[in-house]
């Protein structure tokens, strides 16, 4: 056992030995330490570089304020952790850690130099310097700086644990399971309620952790907590989360938490979750989150050694470390007193204790004079001496030899979750700290976390605010007092102010992020009056720690040099997180596959086994195209197109958006929505819609029937179904309540099977029963209901191709046997599945077009060669009134025409932009682009659709189209291709 | 009188003192400068816009990026460190291409990248095909990157002061006076009235308010647009990466941290925070496309509110109100804008006439339905 360890005490198992190894070298720990216990039981001191110095740093504190223990853990090449606190890392055996921000070693870092030639880097130094030459920035100086930059390193293999997410709900959830949270959880469940308490620690305790010299309800302190513990972890009504930190508070009492699983096993199950995210809707909250020690600002105050006096007190007291053989406590406060007699009584040696308070006296004082250990009242600090580890330290003129420096500025309630749920902060004058006044969400702050300091006091404002919380839900509970006897005496725990100090040698205010009183001084004469100013330009409060031990400091300087009472300059904004959160937990379970829902068709199986190649469209996997042996993309559409234009072919057109439009109002709804006339449209016909938007643009299009007199089957472009079911839903609910009217989303209700091509009617003749499929019963644009291959059909004859083609809708469960049915019906006709590579050819040689490729949130339906739809009597629609505009009506609108390369092998770029002489060099103004273009088979040559200023009025010019390497010669035609008169369509 | 000590209203201050002759010239900061969208951005800086008018007034925005530092003699440290933007659909691909065809006819630079050259750019960038949905290509602009957001409030605070404009912090415009004419006469201040015959309005998320104080009613709506950083760590991301189809976007501070814009809340909110599940849902995109940052840390979060109009354009010009500008609606993209919003504005300010690049932005538009739909090419445009 190593000379620092106690030989009995804390809450380590001395029985359980850990092997770990810190920058190669192994040592040896206990199962219960952290690594920065561990660390310092073995002597080690020297733990990391600074951010801006790499100035040697030890560690601070003992908790998740740790601004200078930062590390990376190794698990293996994918699971590299960088910017741990090592107070926080919890040992288990084998673990491996590094320090970072150091090279070549920690102990000899080149880096270094950087302190030495810090006059020429005070904050903010960049803003002034590196400007000149203009290109110098960019190429030279920022890629230095660059390189100096940032802490650990970033893993660069995919991270391969698992993180999961759960929502829960409580009555009350009580954050911090020190006496104050304890007593609040239990006096809520007392009465009735259901609790969530959760802590950042290990176990739960807080305060009591460190050992307190008290017994409360006649048992010693450590006992009451176990027992209180186990009663709340056999309450059903409370669920106990231990390694869980609350980081976010967000409106109506809705909190993140996050829950860390596994990072302290040494060899978690395969399958293990690493972090859990919790969103807990919690009806009352209580806060209970303790106080952070102090810093104080002196010369030196970083070097390896120098510590918060409450850390060197828990790392005796709950991990059985001293952390040094002779200790000076420099102090402002009576707290810290507590910590200089343990570890006197401890055996190490306290050479002095410095209290800077003028005229220290009390009961603190005499107790440690009681045991020997001089007091110097009124003492003031010069400066630390030491390399890597403090060597001595300056009191008012006299150096002290020690290896270890206690300091404490008094404590400052962790106010950080309850600003976050926006409550106001008051600045408390007596303690010299902001605390908590008005809350503005169903919350209450209780003990240290409210500046209610004391093991009775916190016990009993804990209880206070459990109870409140469960009677503000509803319940009636009792109240119940702690009984605490033995309690040190006086707890008063000011914040302090940094005193002022000679200016030599640097004082740091951030630690991590080299912040020193220089640097406030300088933001001040810069004119940063504005603390938030002063943070950015500083940059203090902003290093991984978020200023939980220098925002307070770096206040109170700044108000003295402002001459400003502190309120008076206020707080920087508390901001989420409370302490980093990992990116896995908030992304938890979506990745690949589950990273957005995959929705497929009820035919996709029967595509995938014909050897479709599927693209994305918004959530959907569409069949592109079905290659055969030894086809590509372009030969297998070229032979599918062939296909439907010479006999037929088949296609899924399930994902089309389809709602149901039902109710006596229905007719009058569509008519107010759509600028088509549904009024009167017949029973049994269906009506090509164009939907537009307030402001007159195309938004949507599909094809309308009319079922029955007050039903409609409308059906939307495949990316529009939520937004256009949304719209008509807005419409319907604020604009026309008075309609009586009813919408359902039925897109996956109905398997689509579209058959298209001239030998169509032949294919699904045999399969229909109760459908005339003549022409004069059925003819384009209208639809039946009867049975397709036995199941239950809507047949429309509708086509998105030009050619004579239907649509069967069939229900979902139906979709593949019909699907098999009519392909064995259409073998003997040639049928051939097509995709959507093939369906756009198909309507691009027709020039209908796709809303949202050649549309683009400018185009009025006159643009794109819609305005035939316009029902001409209506007295209003969405987006009439728009289209009317004198800026719509201007000549010179973009418009739809197609395009026809002179070469008839070069299909153009989707997106080329068009010119009216070829060669202009840019920058130059296009008149138009190419929205869609295709190799037509059909046809023998290439075709594009284009949108082009004035493009109706110059038809039969040539354009040149502007692609890398030249100009390509277009002319510019109607943008029908195939068949303008439609004498197939009504074949 | 400028309304709005962010970048647009501290650099119309400048411009109008530095190239315009003004001299008795303040601008009035309800809090402190740069303290709201300027500071809470994530500083992409692109012109790679879809349409021409847009193309011109971001580009000219950029070419002024290009010499800001040695301009204002304070390094922004724009950072040309090339913006990527990410196809996952033949539809993103289409729309992208679009976009960079349209940018090099308008002279501006854009080219196109296979997946296997957009991971060489950007060596973190998953592509394949276990991705949900797999990189398919990308634009890059090469002199897209970023700058330092503080440095360009205080820079142009800096310059615009040494010529004499008066900066006046925690001074919040709370009255419009109007004469009988109805021109502007005074601004009532929470520090007292303030005559003047000219005022431009710059205050990007607050604008309807501002101008609802003259009577004029805005087609804003206002939102709260997120952005968060991870703790800092080693240089690991040489560029920025954007993808509007998955909502991710990406850039690695001088300091370390990862810079990444969340998105809007689905409601108008003057509270400058946002819900969780946007940062979540963010996440999800950032993990899914940048698998080994997932053991990175969130270390801050916090929100701006942005002024968005249904174009996604911003409004630069002249008002119904003689002697009132304004200069908003640049929503969840106006940083990169800031220098060149600032110097048209300012020009048209001085001369009382639009200028030509901010002609087509006028408040007139939604009247007349002269969109600039950049909606189309981002569905949130940083
Ligand atoms: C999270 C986030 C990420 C973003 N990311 C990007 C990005 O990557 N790239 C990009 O180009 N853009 C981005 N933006 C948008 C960009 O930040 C803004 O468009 C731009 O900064 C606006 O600048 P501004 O000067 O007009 O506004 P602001 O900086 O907001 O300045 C307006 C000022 O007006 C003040 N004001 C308001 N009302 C009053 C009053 N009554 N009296 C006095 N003063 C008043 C405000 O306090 C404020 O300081 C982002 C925005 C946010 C919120």
């Amino acid at each position: 056992m190593s000379a620092f360890r106690t030989a009995s005490g804390g809450r380590v198992d001395r029985a359980r030995r850990l092997r770990f190894t810190f920058d190669g070298r192994a040592w040896e720990g206990l199962a219960g330490d952290t690594l920065a216990s561990a660390l310092l039981a073995n002597g080690v001191h020297l733990v990391g570089r600074s951010f801006k110095y790499h100035r040697p740093r030890g560690i601070l504190t003992a908790g998740a304020e740790e601004p200078n223990a930062l590390v990376t853990v190794r698990r293996d090449a994918a699971r590299e952790t960088p910017n741990l606190k090592a107070t926080q890392v919890e040992l288990y055996d084998g673990l491996v850690a590094e320090s970072q921000n150091r090279w070549p070693s920690l102990g000899f870092d080149v880096g270094r130099v950087n302190d030495l030639l810090s006059p020429l880097f005070p904050a903010g130094f960049y803003y002034k310097t590196f400007m000149w030459p203009r290109s110098a920035w960019a190429r030279l100086y920022e890629p230095v700086i660059r390189r100096a930059a940032g802490l650990g390193r970033a893993p660069e293999a995919p991270d391969p644990d698992r993180y999961a997410q759960r929502h829960a709900h409580c009555d009350v959830l009580v954050v911090g399971a020190g006496p104050a949270g304890i007593a609040a959880a239990r006096a809520a469940a007392d009465a009735g309620a259901c609790v969530i308490l959760c802590d950042e620690q290990s176990e739960p305790g807080g305060a009591l952790l460190d050992g307190a010299p008290a017994q409360i309800d006649g048992l010693a302190a450590g006992d009451w907590l176990a027992r209180a513990v186990a009663a709340l972890a056999a309450d059903p009504k409370v669920r106990m989360l231990a390694r869980t930190t609350a980081f976010g508070y967000f409106p109506h009492n809705h909190l993140g938490l996050v829950e860390r699983c596994t990072d302290h096993i040494a060899a978690p199950a395969a399958d293990s979750v690493r972090e859990r995210l919790w969103q807990v809707r919690a009806r009352e909250v209580v806060l209970a989150a303790g106080a952070i020690e102090q810093p104080l600002v002196f010369p030196g105050n970083d070097r390896p050694g120098v510590m918060l006096a409450g850390a060197a007190r828990s790392y005796l007291k709950r991990y059985g470390v001293r952390a040094g053989t002779r200790a000076v406590l420099v102090t402002a406060t009576d707290a810290a007193y507590q910590a200089a007699l343990d570890l006197h009584a401890a055996g190490v040696a306290i050479a002095a204790i410095a209290d800077l308070r003028p005229a220290a006296a009390g009961v603190w004082v005499e107790a440690a004079r009681r045991a020997g250990i001089e007091v110097l009242a009124g003492a003031a600090i010069g400066g630390t001496r030491g390399g890597r580890r403090v060597s001595g330290v300056t009191i008012s003129g006299r150096t002290i030899a020690c290896d270890l420096v206690l300091m404490s500025g008094g404590y400052a309630p962790s106010v950080h979750l309850f600003s976050q749920s926006r409550g106001r902060l008051t600045w408390s004058d007596s303690m010299r700290c902001f605390v908590p006044s008005q809350s503005a969400e169903r919350e209450r702050s209780a003990g240290a976390c409210r500046g209610v300091y004391g093991l009775a006091a916190a016990l009993a404002d804990g209880a206070a605010a459990g109870l409140a919380a469960a009677r503000a839900c509803g319940f009636t509970g009792i109240e119940r007092g702690y009984a605490v006897a033995g309690e040190s005496a006086t707890h008063q725990a000011p914040g302090a102010t940094p005193p002022a100090v000679a200016d030599r040698g640097k004082a740091f205010v951030d630690f991590q992020n080299d912040v020193t009183i220089r640097d406030l001084v300088l933001a001040a004469q810069e004119g940063f009056r504005s603390i938030e100013h002063v943070k950015r330009y500083t940059t203090v409060g902003m290093a991984t720690d978020q200023g939980k031990t220098s925002n307070l400091n770096a206040l109170g300087l700044v108000a003295a040099r402002l001459g400003k009472p502190v309120p008076d300059v206020g707080h920087t904004t508390f901001r989420m997180p409370y302490t980093p959160v990992t990116f896995g937990a908030l992304a938890g379970a979506a990745r690949g596959e589950l990273f957005d829902p995959v929705r497929t068709t009820p035919m996709h199986e029967v595509a995938v086994a014909r050897g479709a190649v599927f693209e994305d469209v918004g959530q959907w996997k569409r069949a592109r195209y079905f290659p055969r042996a030894g086809e590509d993309m372009h030969a297998a559409v070229a032979r599918e197109c062939l296909a439907v234009r010479n006999a037929c072919g088949v296609f899924d057109a399930s994902t089309l958006g389809k709602i149901a439009v039902v109710g006596p109002d229905a007719a009058e709804f569509l008519n107010r929505l759509y600028v088509n006339d549904f009024a009167g449209l017949g029973v049994g016909r269906c009506r090509y819609g164009v939907l537009l938007r307030e402001d007159g643009f195309v938004y949507d299009d599909g094809v309308i029937a009319r079922l029955a007199a007050d039903r409609f089957h409308v059906t939307t472009t495949t990316g529009g179904a939520a937004r256009v079911l949304a719209m008509m839903e807005d419409y319907r609910q604020t604009e026309w309540p008075g309609l009586a009217v009813w919408l359902t989303s039925t897109t996956e209700q109905w398997a689509v099977i579209a058959v298209q091509g001239p030998l169509a009617r032949r294919v699904i003749e045999p399969l229909a029963a109760g459908i005339d499929l003549a022409p004069s019963a059925l003819p384009h644009m209208a639809v039946a209901h009867g049975r397709i291959a036995g199941a239950p059909a809507m047949l429309f004859r509708v086509s998105f191709t030009g050619e004579l083609g239907y649509e069967i809708n069939v229900p979902a469960a139906r979709g593949v046997a019909v699907w098999e049915a009519v392909c064995a019906a259409g073998r003997a006709h040639g049928i051939t599945p097509y995709g959507t590579e093939t369906m756009h050819v198909l309507r691009a040689e027709k020039g209908y077009i796709i809303v949202g490729q050649e549309t683009d949130g400018t185009a009025v339906p006159d643009d794109v060669g819609l305005a035939w739809a316009i029902g001409r009597k209506k007295p209003d629609f969405v987006g009439k009134r728009s289209i009317e505009r004198a800026g719509i009506r201007r000549a010179g609108r973009k418009q739809l025409v197609g395009l026809r390369t002179r070469d008839p092998k070069i299909v153009l770029e989707e997106g080329a932009q068009l010119a009216d002489r070829p060669g202009i060099p840019a920058p130059m103004k296009p008149v138009g682009h190419v929205t869609s273009s295709y190799a037509s088979a059909v046809l023998g040559h290439s075709i594009a659709l284009a949108m082009i200023a004035g493009g109706r009025a110059r038809i039969g010019q040539t354009l040149f189209v502007r692609v890398p390497g030249g100009d390509v010669e277009a002319k510019v035609t109607i943008p029908v291709f195939y068949d303008p008169e439609g004498a197939r369509l009504h074949a | 009188m400028i309304v709005g000590g962010g970048g647009h209203g501290l650099g119309t201050a400048y411009y109008l003192a530095a190239e315009h002759g003004l001299t008795n010239i303040a601008v009035v900061e309800k809090g402190w400068i740069g303290g709201g969208n300027t500071g809470r951005n994530t500083t992409i800086i692109r012109s790679n816009y879809l349409f021409d008018e847009s193309i011109a007034i971001y580009e000219h925005a950029l070419k002024l990026w290009e010499g800001l530092s040695q301009a204002l003699n304070y390094n922004v440290m724009y950072s040309p460190r090339g913006v990527m933007m990410l196809a996952h659909s033949v539809h993103d691909t289409q729309m992208l291409k679009r976009i960079m065809h349209a940018d090099r006819a308008n002279g501006v630079d854009n080219e196109w990248l296979t997946p296997e050259e957009a991971k060489a750019y950007c060596p973190p960038l998953e592509i394949g095909t276990h991705l949900r949905y797999p990189v398919l290509g990308a634009t890059l602009q090469r002199r897209g990157g970023t700058a330092r957001h503080d440095a360009v409030a205080w820079g142009y605070a800096r310059a615009a002061d040494a010529l004499g404009v008066d900066i006046l912090e925690n001074c919040e415009v709370t009255g419009i006076r109007r004469g009988a004419g109805g021109a502007v006469e005074a601004l009532e201040t929470t520090r007292g009235l303030i005559r003047t015959p000219r005022v431009g309005v710059v205050a990007a998320g607050n604008s309807s308010v501002v101008m609802g104080l003259a009577g004029v009613r805005l087609p804003l709506e206002s939102f709260p647009l997120q952005a968060l950083v991870s703790e800092p760590v080693k240089p690991v991301f040489p560029c920025v990466v954007m993808s509007n189809a998955i909502h991710a976007y990406i850039s690695q501070s001088d300091k370390g941290e990862l810079v990444i814009g969340a998105g809007t809340d689905a409601y108008n909110s003057y509270t400058q925070r946002g819900a969780l599940h946007v940062d979540l849902h963010t996440l999800e995109a950032i993990c899914e496309l940048f698998p080994a940052f997932r053991r990175l840390r969130m270390l801050r979060n916090w929100g701006g509110i942005v002024d968005v109009t249904v174009d996604r354009s911003p409004i630069v010009g002249k008002t119904p109100v003689p002697g009132l500008y304004l200069n908003c609606g640049w929503g969840t993209g106006g940083f990169k804008a800031t220098p060149g919003s600032a110097h048209v504005f300012a020009w048209t300010m001085a001369k009382d006439e639009p200028h030509p690049y901010a002609a087509p932005f006028s408040l007139e538009r939604f009247r007349d339905g002269a969109m600039i739909d950049e909606a189309a090419a981002a569905g949130v445009s940083h």
